[in-house]
């Protein structure tokens, strides 16, 4: 049996004709959860058949707050893996601005990477001084709201189109005894005032403050309705009738024990395992049925640069991954069982639900930077403990949240 | 022990050969000395040596790597601006006062009901110290399974017939630190609790008996009599106390993850998130300063009354 395996090995490494040599590659993540698991394995199962390299998983716990401090320590300790994923954004603009990743502008030099990318956008955040030192590989939204068909039969009423009808539902759903507004305690609120900016401000105003940082757009009108529809929204959530997790929300739209509930598109997964259909058991409405266009985040690939003296087929390990990562058939596989959007164009997912597929149709018209992109990550911190606080003080006024907000924006550098 | 070891010195001043007094603090009792040598160093690089580092990055504006420039108090003065910090504070005092007296008051009396010599006291005494072996995040989510009002003790009365019953203190910002409380004292009495009955046995039993004969009420000599004794084992349990309520932190994230809103906060859970997710590592260490900075305030004047005059201590 032995016998026969290393021949299997020699075999396939002589076959294989694209590595002189097969060779080790270490890849960190913190995709831990049963779909995320599987998802990744898809990445794997391409890069091992097509290289005849071997991908060493290095899965790591606790996402943004647990893994990224470790991946980072690792790669300014010297101790760099051969690639990396991370949210796209800011979190490693410093180890890029301090020499630690590798340049893949000549790695992608021939694939004219452009003209497929949904939206250019999405590479601002890997681009400085000329060279790319990222590669995002998926598109995540937070810009869904989600409705419960049944506590829509249960007043008697169609589910709503849109947000305005939705909040024109809320006494109808009060006197009901149901909630208007499902929600988990934590950071699930700090993700709806970009969708409410999105989908009730417009695209002009995510820009403004996303993009360009302007302190004056968030004094204007625009924002205000923004600021007034999240004071309205705070009125019907008591901490009381909150829920441990975003999990459990989904649940309660299942249920009809709550009416709504705006959070990103992994919560479909949840609503998924616990045997929902989208159309007969939930309804979505991506922009909150008001924009034509999604604000998106998502993950990257990095690179760490590798000591001196690495052997050049690891290197040439990196490069090979770099390409496979946003190869059309990767792409495909990938996307699908993560429940995410691919960040080509080109990509027939004939397979994905009705609810992925208004996504996908919207993508047509381009995508929205989510503030990831430019606003550093000591900002959003400061943006998520404005909002939890607004959240449940109710003496904070809308006029005192447009002048935090302001003055924290003012203060990103 | 420095001077147990030089009393010949002392005694003959009169001696030519007197060793100077840099080679007497260098060589005197040199196998002690070279023993003791690998923890000097630790204390000095690790305790005092990123002491100093922190402090110095808390004068700079720091992001994500420590390479900032020097900015003076600004990270201060964002710090004492921020709300959530000032909360985090406030919460950390009026927890930190309560926790102290409750678990130092309970600690000892459950100590002297057991004192009692009563029947099955081991099985008593495991009871209550096993909470202890728990983590504190296991404790939090626990105690918020039980505290959660649409899932814990409040809907099941309620289910039960109990309509009116309330106990939603998780969920309320006047309450919810009585609920960290609860948690809190479930979790550390227990060893509070051991601690004081090891100093209890230490007592000799002819003191009691000398009471006794007296005709001193016992109450009386456990207030006036053995706990003055226990001055040592009471110092023990106010550090041990006292150092797990200035870094209170994972029972607060799975408890109540701050919350609600941002009503129970605490600093160590600010510094966390500002070095960490925030990437703000000036921020952070300002915030650490401030803690180091409290915990010195309250040490230093007990330092000096414990350690200051000599031949005080009985």
């Amino acid at each position: 049996m032995k016998k026969f395996a290393v021949a299997a090995v020699m075999a396939t490494a002589l076959m294989s004709s694209t590595a002189a040599m097969a060779v080790d590659l270490e890849v960190t993540h913190w995709w831990t959860s049963a779909g995320e698991a599987a998802a990744v394995s898809e990445f794997a199962k391409v890069f091992e058949e097509q290289t005849g390299n071997t991908w060493v998983d290095s899965a790591l716990a606790g996402s943004g707050t647990g893994a990224n401090p470790v991946i980072i320590s690792r790669i300014i300790g010297g101790d760099p893996m051969g690639a990396t994923q991370m949210n796209t954004g800011r979190d490693a603009e410093e180890l890029i601005k301090a020499g630690l990743m590798r340049d893949l502008t000549d790695v992608v030099a021939d694939m004219n990477i452009d003209s497929f990318y949904v939206d250019e956008s999405l590479l601002t955040p890997c681009r400085y001084e000329g060279g790319l030192y990222c590669l995002p590989v998926n598109i995540h939204s937070w810009d869904w709201l989600w409705l419960s068909t049944k506590a829509y039969t249960k007043i008697g009423q169609p589910v709503p189109k849109d947000w305005n009808e939705y909040v024109a539902s809320w006494p109808a759903l009060e006197e009901a005894g149901i909630l208007p507004f499902g929600l988990a305690t934590g950071w699930p609120f700090s993700g709806i005032p970009g969708v409410l900016m999105s989908g009730i401000g417009g695209s002009d105003l995510v820009l403004a403050i996303n993009r360009d940082k302007d302190v004056e757009a968030v004094r204007g009108p625009q924002f205000r309705k923004v600021a007034e529809a999240l004071d309205s929204l705070r009125k019907v959530i008591s901490p009381e009738t909150m829920v441990p997790s975003f999990g459990d929300v989904g649940n309660q739209l299942l249920e009809g024990t709550a009416a709504g509930n705006i959070h990103g598109d992994w919560l479909q997964g949840d609503l998924q395992v616990a045997g929902g259909v989208p159309g007969k058991d939930y309804e979505c409405l991506p922009a909150l049925g008001l924009g034509d266009k999604l604000t998106g985040g998502g993950d990257s690939f990095y690179f760490p640069k590798l000591p001196e003296g690495t052997d050049p087929a690891v290197l040439q390990a990196q490069a090979d991954l770099a390409r496979i990562l946003i190869s059309p058939e990767a792409q495909l596989k990938f996307n699908l069982v993560k429940g995410s959007m691919p960040i080509r164009t080109d990509i027939d997912l004939a397979a994905a639900n009705p609810c992925m597929q208004k996504a996908l149709g919207m993508l047509k018209n381009g995508l929205l930077p989510s503030g990831d992109f430019s606003l550093s990550s000591d900002t959003q911190q400061q943006f998520q403990d404005l909002n939890t606080e607004f959240l449940d003080d109710d003496s904070i006024t809308v006029d005192d949240y447009i002048e935090r907000y302001a003055s924290i924006l003012e203060s990103d550098e | 022990m420095a001077d147990a070891a030089v009393p010949l010195d002392a005694g003959a001043e009169t001696t030519v050969n007197r060793p100077s007094l840099l080679k007497r603090i260098l060589f005197n009792n040199l196998p002690a000395k070279i023993a003791a040598l690998p923890m000097m160093v630790t204390v000095l690089v690790v305790f005092v040596g990123c002491t100093i580092w922190t402090i110095y990055y808390s004068f700079t504006n720091s992001k994500l790597l420590p390479t900032g420039k020097f900015v003076g108090f600004d990270q201060y003065e964002r710090l004492f601006a921020t709300s959530r910090w000032n909360v985090s504070v406030t919460n950390l005092i009026a927890y930190g006062a309560m926790s102290l007296v409750f678990t130092l008051v309970v600690g000892f009396i459950l100590a002297v009901l057991i004192d009692q010599k009563i029947r099955f006291e081991s099985a008593f005494r495991t009871i209550m110290l096993y909470p202890f072996a728990l983590s504190f995040i296991v404790t939090g989510l626990v105690w918020q399974w039980i505290m959660n009002p649409t899932l814990g003790l409040q809907t099941t009365l309620r289910n039960l017939g109990w309509t009116n019953f309330s106990f939603d203190w998780i969920a309320n910002p006047r309450m919810v630190l009585f609920a960290l409380l609860i948690a809190g004292l479930w979790h550390g009495t227990g060893f509070c609790m051991v601690l004081m009955l090891a100093g209890l046995r230490g007592v000799d039993e002819e003191i009691w008996k000398a009471a006794r004969i007296d005709g001193i009420p016992t109450w009386r000599t456990y207030v006036s009599i053995v706990l003055p004794m226990m001055r040592g084992v009471l110092v023990t349990a106010l550090v041990i106390i006292g150092s797990g309520i200035v870094r209170l932190y994972d029972l607060v994230v799975a408890l109540t993850n701050g919350g609600p809103g941002i009503s129970s906060e605490v600093p160590a859970k600010y510094v966390f998130n500002y070095m960490f997710s925030g990437g703000n590592i000036g921020q952070g260490l300002a915030g650490a300063t401030m803690m180091l900075l409290t915990v010195v305030i309250i040490m230093v004047p007990w330092a000096y009354l414990e350690f200051g005059g000599k031949g005080r201590r009985t």
